[in-house]
């Protein structure tokens, strides 16, 4: 069901999870799955067949196909009725994306128009400049792009140097500078470009292609997604008419950040879109190419491979509708047009800062691992580019370095969550006195044996939420604000919230298969003890990591003591249940649970 | 113009089918679609509503409640109306063909278009039976139709064993659809929130009188044998020795 409540931000590292807040992707209704069918089929028959033009650049088709999907309404998925759009909620538009990354340079084409190529417009935009673009960019009249990047500005992108000055006569802004890495770039017709106000005030601009001293450069010689645009902007007394600020002078931020944990979500949604594809397509070469005298399917360490990729996005999965679904909830009934409603806008999408970020680098990696696994059953064949996984394995790779680079994300998962507990937005500093009294006053009890199998993952996660809080708690009091410098540090709690939140969102969408009486729940059960084994060994190590950068002598002692005690790791026949996964994705020869 | 299209409700030809232990059929992992031949009659009601004539098309599915989703799907597709007959019992060509002839009599459309057969079962006999029980002219496996004479007839290019066939038919008429008449478009994400709002009138087959009885039983189901891989001879001599001794098809 779709839920009608939803957590606050970050609540998954202190507290427990609500299942009636939970959406699985099982749960999605029969409409989003024929919308779904659509986009699938369009990209089978329209995309993936020019996939060598694309990626040659052939000119204009990149955008012929985008005005071609416009037609089938896949630009206003996320556009509100009142601008002619569909207004579907995140999960369904989700559901769509998972679709649309079959093809990585058209869904970064796609993706780059109608979200940070349209929402800024939409959300943070004046009424008359929602008129005038947004049923445009709708339509696919107009493409939009997003041009925040600079040479010496990536990850710190607030560091923009590009200037605005308003002209003698106070009608346009001149904005001068060069943006780098704008997708679409090469054919769109309307930028979003931050600037600097008199050097000081970074501020958003909604900058038509014709403007005077607007230029594009060459096309980058990208790794991967070829067939993507991706170009930069050189503005050289660029004339922006005063109308075409978009925000308030000096929040530029708000737009650019909006747009960042919106993309940061999608790029976790797309790795599980092609995950499921590079499945499909690796397990049916493995059941058809034979060696030693039987198909290379049968062989034990192709099974490893198939029940682990296939485990990795069951929970990827499980993470992408939980999250879809709070955010179903939280962008529910924003009207548009009300006053407020880009700061409602903004603080919905914002709410899930932490979540977004660990969806970002688990995603990215997930595919990541997904490809290279894919490539590998594929041999020397794999490795050449009449076979698909060549080209799925360049498009990953991009993905860890988009929308933040992974270790922006890992760093910002800590630096969220100690924000809002200075704010008093989350109760960590709280959770984390708890846990140590419990500590001190008594030995935690001693896991009870013959439990249900559920029962029993929901101690596991238990353990890694206390393992987490645990190492967060001690790294805070031992640095202070410090703990930031100790990067190292603060990308091994990171990860170990990640585990948290894998596991966690694995295991409620467990407990719905069970509730459904699902055919698929024995084979989800395999799939998240097998994860819940590797990752509590994997939190293990990494607390190990902290706590002993963080304390020496007896309290160092004393901390690997409560670690133990805190995380005992579960004993799973991982290469058991690993086989179970794999044959079930090898008789589907395909990922197997939708 | 009105234009009556039958949808079933089949499982996905590409899809697996799978047996349970005591043979019947899995339907755990079945997604479930709209007969490939009736999207393609659907398809062709949508054309011959753009060539500018006012048709009303009206989609009908005879079924349990699930088979409500693929109704909206043929709303989706560009059908005006639905009617959802529920039937809960095991059906057949007979049943369907009785069951449409009442909706056809409540609908009075000028052209009943619907698939060739079911890819499930693949009878071939719904459209035929349907046309004889309303004693009605009928053009099946049709690859190309023409509405001719001011709307009064159909022309239909027919695919027949020998080759192409062209008939005229009266209207009202029945006319099945064979795979080359058209290609089905994508459907619009737009179409499909529109369908949310379409009218689907449910009907209840006590209305219809005493249904026939089902004359079609199933006695068992197998999964076909894989196919095994052939190979090569050397000569002719060897073939007739293999195809003598080894599959016994010439003695």
């Amino acid at each position: 069901m779709q839920p009608t409540t939803a957590p606050i931000g970050g609540a998954f590292l202190i507290e427990d999870a609500k299942i009636e807040e939970t959406l699985t992707a099982e749960e999605l209704p029969a409409e989003a799955r024929l919308m779904a069918k659509t986009v699938e089929d369009f990209l089978r028959k329209e995309v993936l067949p020019l996939a060598a033009r694309t990626e040659a650049h052939e000119e204009g088709l990149m955008k012929s196909l985008i005005k071609k999907a416009a037609a089938l309404g896949l630009l206003s998925t996320s556009i509100p009725e009142k601008y002619d759009g569909l207004d579907l909620p995140k999960s369904h538009n989700a559901l769509l994306a998972e679709k649309l990354s079959l093809d990585a340079s058209f869904s970064v084409s796609l993706g780059a128009h109608t979200s940070i190529g349209t929402l800024p417009v939409l959300y943070f935009g004046t009424p008359d400049q929602r008129q005038k673009y947004v049923p445009k960019l709708a339509s696919g009249e107009l493409i939009g792009a997003f041009c925040l990047s600079e040479a010496n500005s990536g990850s710190d992108a607030l560091a923009a140097q590009t200037k605005a000055t308003l002209s003698p006569d106070g009608k346009h802004y001149l904005l001068n500078g060069t943006k780098m890495w704008t997708t679409n770039g090469g054919f769109a017709d309307l930028y979003t470009i931050f600037a600097k106000v008199d050097g000081e005030h970074f501020t958003a601009f909604l900058v038509e292609r014709n403007y005077p001293g607007v230029s594009v450069g060459k096309e980058e010689h990208k790794l991967g997604i070829k067939g993507s645009s991706t170009c930069r902007i050189i503005l050289d007394n660029a004339e922006v008419p005063v109308e075409n600020v978009l925000g308030e002078i000096g929040k530029g931020h708000r737009p650019a950040l909006y747009s960042l944990n919106i993309g940061r979500f999608s790029i976790g949604v797309g790795g599980l879109g092609y995950s499921k594809e590079a499945i499909k397509i690796s397990s049916k070469y493995a059941k058809q190419r034979v060696q030693f005298g039987k198909p290379i399917a049968e062989f034990g360490l192709m099974q490893h491979k198939f029940g682990e990729m296939a485990l990795q996005c069951f929970v990827l999965e499980s993470m992408v509708y939980r999250i879809g679904g709070w955010f179903d909830v939280r962008f529910g009934g924003i009207e548009i047009d009300d006053e407020g409603a880009a700061d409602k806008y903004r603080a919905a999408s914002e709410e899930y800062s932490i979540e977004c970020a660990i969806m970002k680098f688990f995603g990215s990696e997930v595919l990541d691992y997904v490809v290279d696994e894919g490539l590998q059953i594929h041999g020397g064949f794999g490795y050449t580019e009449e076979f698909p996984m060549a080209r799925a394995y360049r498009d990953a790779r991009i993905n860890r370095i988009f929308e933040g680079t992974n270790e922006i994300n890992r760093l910002t998962v800590l630096d969220q969550a100690f924000r809002r507990a200075l704010k008093g937005r989350l109760a960590l500093p709280q959770a984390a006195t708890k846990l140590k009294d419990t500590i001190l006053s008594a030995s935690p009890s001693l896991p009870e044996l013959n439990l249900d199998p559920i029962d029993e993952i929901g101690g596991w996660v238990q353990q890694i939420r206390n393992a987490t809080l645990y190492a967060a708690g001690q790294s805070y009091e031992a640095l202070g604000q410090n703990l930031i410098e100790k990067q190292e540090v603060v990308a091994a709690i990171a990860d170990m919230a990640a585990s948290l939140f894998a596991l966690e969102s694995g295991w409620l969408r467990l407990q719905k298969l069970k509730i459904a009486g699902s055919s698929k729940f024995e084979l989800a059960l395999s799939a998240v003890q097998v994860f819940g084994a590797d990752v509590s060994a994997k939190v293990e190590q990494w607390g190990r990591v902290v706590l002993c950068a963080i304390s020496e002598g007896d309290a160092r002692r004393v901390n690997m003591s409560i670690l133990r005690r805190l995380l005992k790791i579960p004993l799973v026949d991982t290469v058991t249940l690993r086989r179970q996964i794999a044959s079930a994705v090898l008789d589907a020869e395909a990922y197997p649970w939708l | 113009m009105k234009i009556l299209v039958p949808i079933k409700r089949v499982p996905d030809p590409y899809g697996r089918i799978r047996l349970t232990s005591d043979g019947s059929i899995d339907a755990s992992d079945i997604k479930w679609v709209i007969n490939p031949f009736d999207e393609i009659a659907l398809e062709e009601a949508v054309r011959i509503r753009e060539q500018g004539a006012e048709v009303e098309i009206v989609a009908v599915i005879i079924g349990e409640a699930v088979c409500e989703e693929q109704l909206r799907t043929a709303l989706a597709m560009g059908a005006d109306r639905g009617i959802f007959v529920e039937f809960n019992s095991p059906a057949d060509p007979g049943i369907i063909s009785f069951l449409l002839a009442a909706v056809f009599k409540s609908v009075n459309p000028d052209i009943v278009l619907m698939g060739k057969q079911g890819i499930d079962d693949d009878f071939s006999q719904t459209g035929q039976r349907l046309a004889a029980r309303l004693n009605l002219p009928q053009a099946t496996f049709a690859s190309k139709i023409e509405i001719v004479s001011n709307g009064s007839a159909a022309r239909v290019a027919r695919e027949v064993d020998a080759g192409r066939e062209t008939l005229e038919v009266k209207l009202p008429a029945v006319i099945t659809t064979d795979l080359r008449l058209n290609e089905p478009r994508y459907v619009a994400l737009p179409a499909i929130i529109k369908a949310r709002s379409k009218p689907v009138n449910r009907v209840n087959t006590s209305e219809y009188g005493s249904i026939p009885a089902l004359q079609i039983s199933v006695i068992k189901r197998e999964v076909p044998l894989p196919r095994k891989g052939g190979r090569k001879v050397g000569s002719v001599d060897e073939l007739i020795t293999a195809l003598r001794d080894e599959a016994k098809v010439i003695a």
